[in-house]
């Protein structure tokens, strides 16, 4: 999907606030926009995941279209004429992420973080004298000791779907419930993980985005203030459970292993696991 | 796939014996078994290729026991081989479907309290119904507006759903006009009779498109202009066209009868008193696109027009008129119904197709197109029963008598759907060009105190305008340029002693009920706008830096929801503060 043209390739030539860029036929807008150097926001897009095209916040003008366009998912066509700065585009932007704040808790979703301050995306300003704003508001759910499921941080990116589903897992364990902004991620009729057909591969941990999947160990660290990321140390190394030969993060803080990892572009893994390595 | 994991809990035998007779119903339906086995056997990267009888399948769990149980679910999930959380994830999209046991016994009694409603006092028949001992369920537009306050009883234990109103005789109030086209067979043939259809016309256009050939077909509905009914007014011989030239994969013609626009009701009576019309013009579009199968999707609240369709279809294929040789055509061709279960979202034609295949009425992101990538994912021709209509005439009149009527850009005549406020409520023909004003006096004049303060046009998703519209052309061309538009065909007419106020936060409450929830800018700015509408009603006012945050979430919406709910989501709220119509300076 991304990446730039191959001598093999057809290549396609589109135009990016006004710069050409050549990709291989196929690629998206958003991996044109990686080629040209132009950093764009994303959400519910990952490298090992289809795209669901759900979020909008990458959504950029395309010359010839009404509506803006997500570049996440649109492939580009050759003589396509895009622009990722305009104030339509910025508007757009901000105020996906601004809905996204001012319904659901996004401390733990620090990717967004700097671009809610570079499109000046204010959450709080949605309630107004005794105006109450809907918000999801729900207590963590704790199953097990593997991983915690924290809805009210949830975008409904629809990663972990896919991670669980079509993408990776194919366990299918949870899904989309409900309609409009009841809509939640939910095993059927919310029974808990152990009485689902979850095998705690952790896959939908490593692809949520804010925090709303959680491994027990990360999760009891914060609720301490203990989690520390910048005194924690990476180990690449490979799982020796079984002969498939899976790359493994290991993230150690204070001698113990609070997370384990792979990497999103590793050819075995494409950033999957399954529960011997993640949790064993 | 996997093996499934299922739950301890077992189906009961009602509800495993109601699913077991759904499905044998199914596999015996002359598109849906060879269907079936195409996509079982053909290799397609799909996971279950019986998914598609998920929606029958959940219809007969919830009317065996008024609820979808989990028994019910891991049944349905191991016969259908779907996994149990995608099949309660499905079920919970609809509003028809209930995810907890009912706290009551019986039918539940659904009424409508959207706008039409709304002003004929919904409350008063809820209050009725519930003093009789019926458990009420509000809810949105029921497709009745011409009889408001309207009520769709949905049965259970095996009970059918029914619709009291039908019972009633029914009236068209032009009945006898000899300038109608599109109704002149309505309440003049017998709805359940193909001889009497016959006797009037019927069939006549399909053995001439059968005359003509498919190329001549596609000719005659470019030439007309004819355009889509269903609201987006998209030429339909552009449509047509698109299908026919694809080749090498399975195609299909979908009837697009989910009708739930509020406001809106045209469908409904089509298919209940010419459904015949509906049947042949499908026919005609799989002869001119190539495509073999039709599907009728019809939303779940219409019962009699589901049956009028399905009487229709039988009779059709008894006689020959569908099948391997619909009509001595040469051309195979039949149609399958599918129920919808309440969700104007399904009415989206990408939300359509999904909801048919047993996933979520999620919209698609478009491009790709249904003409190359629809029906499972497949070629597909998707139109509105009124568009479909036209083509009758298209056919056995020529393209040029049929633009003899209407306008230049707006050729041909158009259904509006009267409510609210007018002398007569009810559904109306006349050629495209008349004005709002005469259009209001055919159907009796302004009702209540006769000072007409706002006419809804197109409905929910449409806009307002005020009594100095009333010169405007009801055309494509003319209502584009005034800023509204025919939409759906929703005229909903409000005198002065409406308070407009509690009719617009409905209509924001509406899309908040409806938002599938897919996408950030429709899944919270519907909620968003209408919290702010509800705080404006609270204070009486609108102050200027709110009326600025509705228009800056109308911006996102707008721009960059994935479909047409959050494209239109705050079009008739911001047509009302343009108007005056509800608070608009601080007080
Ligand atoms: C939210 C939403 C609801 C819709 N509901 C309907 C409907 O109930 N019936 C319909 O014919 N078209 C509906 N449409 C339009 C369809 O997507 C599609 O354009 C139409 O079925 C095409 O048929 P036509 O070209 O004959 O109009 C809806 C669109 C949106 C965005
Ligand atoms: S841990 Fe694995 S199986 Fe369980 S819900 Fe997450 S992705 Fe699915
Ligand atoms: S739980 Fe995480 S991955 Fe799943 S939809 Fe919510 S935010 Fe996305
Ligand atoms: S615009 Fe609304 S209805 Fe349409 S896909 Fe987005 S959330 Fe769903
Ligand atoms: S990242 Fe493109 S729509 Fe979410
Ligand atoms: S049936 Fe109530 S508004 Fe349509």
């Amino acid at each position: 999907m991304t990446g730039a043209a191959t001598v093999t390739e057809t290549a396609v030539t589109i135009t990016i606030d006004g710069q050409p860029v050549e990709v291989a036929e196929g690629s998206t807008i958003h991996a044109a926009c990686v080629e040209a150097g132009i950093d764009t926001p994303t959400l519910c897009w990952a490298e090992n995941l289809t795209p669901v095209n759900v979020c909008r916040v990458c959504v950029v003008e395309l010359e010839g279209s009404r509506a803006l366009v997500p570049s996440c998912s649109r492939p580009a066509e050759d003589g396509m004429v895009v622009q990722t700065d305009t104030p339509r585009v910025r508007h757009s932007r901000r105020m996906v992420l601004e809905f996204l704040g001012s319904g659901v808790d996004l401390s733990q979703a620090e990717d967004l973080h700097h671009w809610m301050d570079a499109y000046g995306a204010d959450p709080d300003r949605y309630g107004d004298e005794g105006h109450s704003v809907e918000r999801v508001d729900e207590p963590v759910k704790i199953q097990d000791e593997l991983y915690i499921r924290d809805y009210s941080k949830c975008v409904l990116c629809y990663k972990c779907v896919e991670a669980c589903g079509d993408d990776a897992q194919h366990t299918f364990a949870i899904a989309v419930a409900g309609r409009g902004f009841d809509a939640r991620i939910s095993t059927e009729f919310d029974v808990t993980l152990p009485d689902s057909a979850c095998v705690y591969c952790g896959n939908c941990v490593g692809v949520c985005p804010t925090g709303a999947l959680q491994f027990k160990t990360e999760y009891d660290l914060r609720e301490v203030g203990e989690w520390r990321p910048e005194d924690q140390s990476v180990t690449r190394t490979v799982c020796s459970y079984c002969g498939v030969g899976c790359n493994l993060d290991l993230h150690v803080q204070d001698e113990r292993i609070v997370k384990v990892t792979s990497p999103s572009d590793h050819s075995v893994t494409s950033g999957h696991l399954c529960i011997k390595g993640r949790f064993g | 796939m996997t093996d499934l994991f299922l739950g301890a809990d077992r189906a009961s035998e009602s509800e495993a014996a109601a699913v077991d007779e759904a499905l044998r119903s199914r596999d015996v339906d002359p598109v849906v078994r060879p269907e079936t086995e195409r996509l079982y056997t053909s290799g397609r990267a799909r996971r279950a290729e019986r998914r598609h009888y998920l929606l029958p399948a959940l219809h007969a769990l919830q009317n065996a026991a008024g609820w979808i149980s989990p028994g019910g679910i891991n049944y349905v999930a191991e016969v259908l081989g779907v996994p149990p959380a995608e099949a309660f994830g499905v079920a919970s999209f609809y509003d028809l479907f209930r995810t907890e046991p009912p706290d009551h016994d019986g039918d539940t009694f659904h009424v409508c309290v959207d706008a039409a409603c709304q002003i004929a006092g919904y409350d008063d028949l809820a209050a009725s119904v519930r003093a009789s001992g019926g458990h009420v369920h509000l809810g949105p537009c029921l497709g009745q507006c011409e009889r408001a306050p309207a009520l769709f009883v949905q049965g259970v234990g095996g009970r059918p759903d029914y619709v009291p109103a039908d019972a009633e005789p029914f009236e068209l109030p032009q009945a006898g006009d000899p300038s109608l086209r599109l109704l002149r067979r309505i309440g003049v043939a017998d709805a359940t009779s193909l001889e009497s259809y016959m006797a009037h016309g019927g069939y006549q256009a399909l053995r001439r498109a059968g005359e003509m050939g498919a190329e001549a077909v596609l000719e005659a509905v470019a030439a007309s202009g004819l355009s889509g009914r269903g609201g987006a007014a998209f030429p339909t011989g552009v449509k047509w066209r698109a299908v026919a030239s694809e080749s090498g994969r399975p195609k299909h013609v979908v009837a697009n009868c989910d009708e739930s626009e509020p406001g809106t009701f045209k469908d409904r009576i089509v298919m209940e008193h010419d459904p015949f019309a509906v049947i042949e013009t499908m026919t005609i579009a799989g002869l001119a696109t190539g495509a073999r199968n039709g599907w009728i999707y019809i939303r779940g609240e219409y019962p009699l027009a589901t049956a009028r369709l399905q009487g229709a279809i039988d009779a059709a294929r008894a006689a020959g008129l569908l099948g391997d040789d619909a009509a001595g055509t040469g051309h195979g061709f039949d149609i399958a119904i599918w129920r919808g279960a309440g969700a104007y979202i399904c009415g989206e034609e990408t939300a359509l197709f999904n909801s048919l295949e047993g996933f979520r009425g999620e919209p698609r992101n478009k491009p790709p197109f249904p003409t190359t990538h629809g029906l499972f994912g497949e070629p597909t021709a998707i139109n509105n029963p009124e568009t479909l209509l036209n083509v009758l005439d298209v056919i056995t009149e020529g393209p040029d008598a049929y633009r003899s009527r209407g306008t230049e850009r707006s050729p041909g005549t158009k259904l509006l759907c009267l409510s609210g406020k007018v002398g007569r409520p009810g559904l109306y023909e006349v050629p495209f060009g008349t004005t709002l004003g005469d259009l209001l006096e055919l159907a009796g004049g302004v009702a209540g105190n006769g000072e007409l303060q706002a006419v809804l046009m197109g409905g929910a998703a449409g806009s307002f305008v005020g009594p100095d519209s009333l010169d405007l052309p009801l055309t494509l061309e003319d209502t584009r340029a005034a800023g509204t538009t025919l939409g759906s065909g929703v005229v909903m007419a409000f005198d002065t002693s409406v308070d407009m106020t509690d009719v617009v936060v409905r209509i924001a409450e509406f899309f908040r009920d409806e938002s599938c929830g897919q996408c950030v800018p429709c899944r919270v700015g519907a909620v968003r706008q209408h919290e702010t509408l509800v705080q404006m009603q609270r204070k009486g006012s609108l102050s200027p830096a709110r009326r600025a945050l509705i228009d800056e979430m109308a911006e996102v919406m707008v721009d960059a929801s994935i479909c047409g709910l959050g494209h239109t989501a705050a079009s008739a709220v911001r047509s009302a503060l343009d108007l005056g119509l509800i608070a608009s300076a601080p007080a």
